[in-house]
């Protein structure tokens, strides 16, 4: 039965998966652009850190199906409304890692950083930022394991992704190939979510310094 | 482009720098860190700047290179007014090296190296071939070690490697914040040997913050004493600041034995060492002795075929000995020339004769020295310490009510 489900929608299987990939793709990259941003202007100052620290430790408990719920006025249905909820909910774990990773980075190697003549921007970029992304790649990972699901929700909005098989696999719980399209929407986003873990593995070992790599 | 002009390495010629009436306040501290200090650094020259923690020390080096910036006062470096330039260019142009290196985790010693090389604008050519320079000045292979991670390295190899970034752009001047604070005292012996030999090759104009007066004594050419508020206690050579301590506050923090730690500013081969009685396995032990006698000494050095010392028997060994034989005696006492008084002394209190024997290159026997030799040698030092008058210019605003008897809580 799960097979010929499989084959009779492959393409459609196919489409919402590599739709769900993308959109989680997309709104981590626009989550790791806005959550540095947010750190670069924070981190420096314990007060800001900890208000930082705090809403990203609030802001996770809200429940993503309701603040999608609550979008679809202002942003209408579709794409909008499920790209702001799932980088919203990916920004939050990569901010509490860019804040602590760039508050942590030793004072000495900053200052010394400084001492040889480095801007502030320049010591920013190619000294604390460097240092503090192993750090930063791992609420990477974190963010996109968690949003692989809460993208799902987007289905709700009317969004892409493999959210509308589970969603329309429990509205008719009971009835021919339900259980099928459940099935096919949550093994899809496990699959998804290990094979950009995978990824994200890959890309920290191009970009992580060897002489700061945790050796094993 | 004016790329061209940039990769002309700053005028190897050190320069002098001139604290004129700095101070450094910081909010909400009714004293100042550092109040109105006036203090000229000659150019050239390995400035010591001491004092016990918290006293502004590290606040004054801090505000040559403006990582602090003054609150009053003007700096100049040589004849130019540095006090409103740009922070970062400044310290371009000038070597920081701080505890343990400071090195970048993230980038090879190539990469921590050609730093400030790759801001001013070289070209990759010479910058390689410079990294290659330095690392070979800090006794480093450049081989071994170009392509090295900070955590491959130990301290003392972190440590050289800081100071061949500071070197990087041949700046004028060099700023050293406790730089051998964090390594073992054998390593720190032998990074202090290595600065002062750097030093006589390259003449730069050295600041370096210590708490540890001894290495004060070592490396500078002239001391700052501070107390708290950055002020200058006494600003005199080392020799002077032995013999001569301004005040108690002075003689405390050079702490016991100021005579002892004179004989650290002098080396064996600066003395003039005492005569002895050669002796030649095989040759007949009365006819040594006989030459001991007439020469009114104590002993003989028995010295092999290519003139090493192989035993330094007394009278009476002699006096019990048919001829001489070749053994080596493990214990004796020998220092090299380039050993300072101070180690000299440690090796002949603890041997017998009250004396050491001194070898000089491929452990030729060149002398002995004795007690009253070292006994000469400080009286001397003393001498000529009352004698030298031309120290720096290093004063504070207020300094006048200090001296006054009761100023100095």
């Amino acid at each position: 039965m799960l097979w010929s489900f499989l084959v009779d929608r492959w393409d459609q299987i196919w489409f919402a998966a590599w739709q769900h990939f993308s959109l989680v793709v997309q709104s981590l990259i626009l989550a790791i652009v806005i959550s540095l941003l947010i750190a670069f202007l924070v981190y420096r100052s314990p007060r800001l850190s900890s208000v930082a620290n705090g809403v990203s430790a609030v802001g996770l408990t809200i429940p993503s199906f309701a603040l999608i719920g609550i979008l679809i006025a202002p942003l209408g249905f579709g794409v909008a409304p499920s790209v702001v909820v799932v980088t919203f909910f990916a920004a939050l774990p990569i901010l509490r890692n860019a804040v602590v990773g760039l508050s942590n980075i030793d004072q000495s190697i900053v200052e010394s950083a400084r001492g040889v003549g480095m801007s502030r921007l320049r010591t920013l970029l190619t000294i604390e930022l460097p240092l503090a992304w192993p750090i930063i790649l791992t609420g990477v990972r974190i963010s996109a394991q968690m949003v692989m699901g809460i993208a799902a929700v987007a289905a709700y909005a009317l969004g892409p992704g493999l959210g509308g098989f589970i969603f329309s696999g429990l509205s008719r719980l009971g009835g021919a190939n339900s259980l099928e399209s459940v099935v096919v929407g949550v093994v899809g986003v496990v699959i998804l979510a290990f094979i950009l873990d995978l990824l994200l593995v890959g890309l920290g070992r191009l970009t992580i310094s060897r002489g700061i790599r945790v050796s094993k | 482009m004016s790329a061209s002009n940039s990769i002309q390495p700053e005028a190897t010629a050190s320069r002098s720098i001139l604290l004129d009436e700095v101070t450094k306040r910081y909010p909400g501290q009714s004293k100042p860190a550092v109040d109105g200090i006036t203090l000229e650094i000659p150019a050239g020259k390995i400035v010591m700047l001491v004092g016990p923690s918290g006293c502004g020390k590290t606040t004054t080096l801090k505000m040559i290179n403006r990582l602090i910036e003054p609150t009053e006062g003007r700096i100049k470096i040589g004849d130019e007014d540095v006090t409103s330039i740009d922070g970062d260019e400044l310290r371009r142009r000038m070597g920081y090296v701080i505890q343990a290196g400071g090195l970048f985790p993230h980038m090879t010693v190539a990469a921590n190296i050609s730093l400030v090389p790759k801001m001013l604008g070289w070209p990759k050519a010479k910058i390689s071939q410079r990294v290659d320079e330095l690392l070979e000045l800090v006794s480093l292979d450049p081989a071994v070690y170009r392509d090295r991670y900070p955590k491959e390295l130990s301290g003392g190899q972190q440590q050289r490697v800081g100071v061949a970034r500071a070197l990087a752009a041949d700046p004028p001047v060099l700023l050293m914040d406790e730089p051998f604070g964090a390594v073992d005292p054998i390593t720190r012996q032998r990074l202090q040997d290595e600065l002062i030999k750097i030093q006589d090759e390259l003449q730069k104009t050295i600041v370096i913050v210590t708490h540890d007066f001894d290495e004060a004594v070592k490396l500078g050419d002239w001391i700052v004493v501070f107390s708290e508020g950055a002020h200058i206690v006494q600003y005199d050579s080392p020799e002077r600041i032995l013999a001569e301590p301004a005040n108690e506050f002075v003689e405390n923090f050079i702490g016991s034995g100021a005579g002892l730690k004179q004989l650290t500013l002098n080396r064996v081969k600066d003395v003039e060492l005492a005569e002895a009685v050669i002796g030649a396995p095989g040759e007949k032990a009365a006819d040594v002795l006989k030459r001991v006698k007439d020469a009114g000494h104590g002993h003989a050095v028995i010295l092999d075929d290519r003139k090493r010392p192989l035993s330094w028997p007394s009278q009476r060994q002699l006096g019990r000995l048919d001829t001489i034989s070749a053994t080596q005696d493990p214990e004796l006492p020998i220092v090299g020339q380039g050993s300072t008084l101070n180690d000299a002394l440690d090796t002949m209190l603890v041997s017998n004769a009250g004396a050491a024997l001194v070898t000089g290159r491929r452990d030729v026997f060149v002398g002995v020295i004795t007690v009253e030799v070292i006994m000469e040698a400080i009286t001397q030092t003393r001498t000529a310490a009352h004698e030298a008058t031309d120290a720096p210019v290093g004063t504070n605003t207020d300094s006048i009510t200090i001296q006054q008897p009761g100023g100095a809580a």
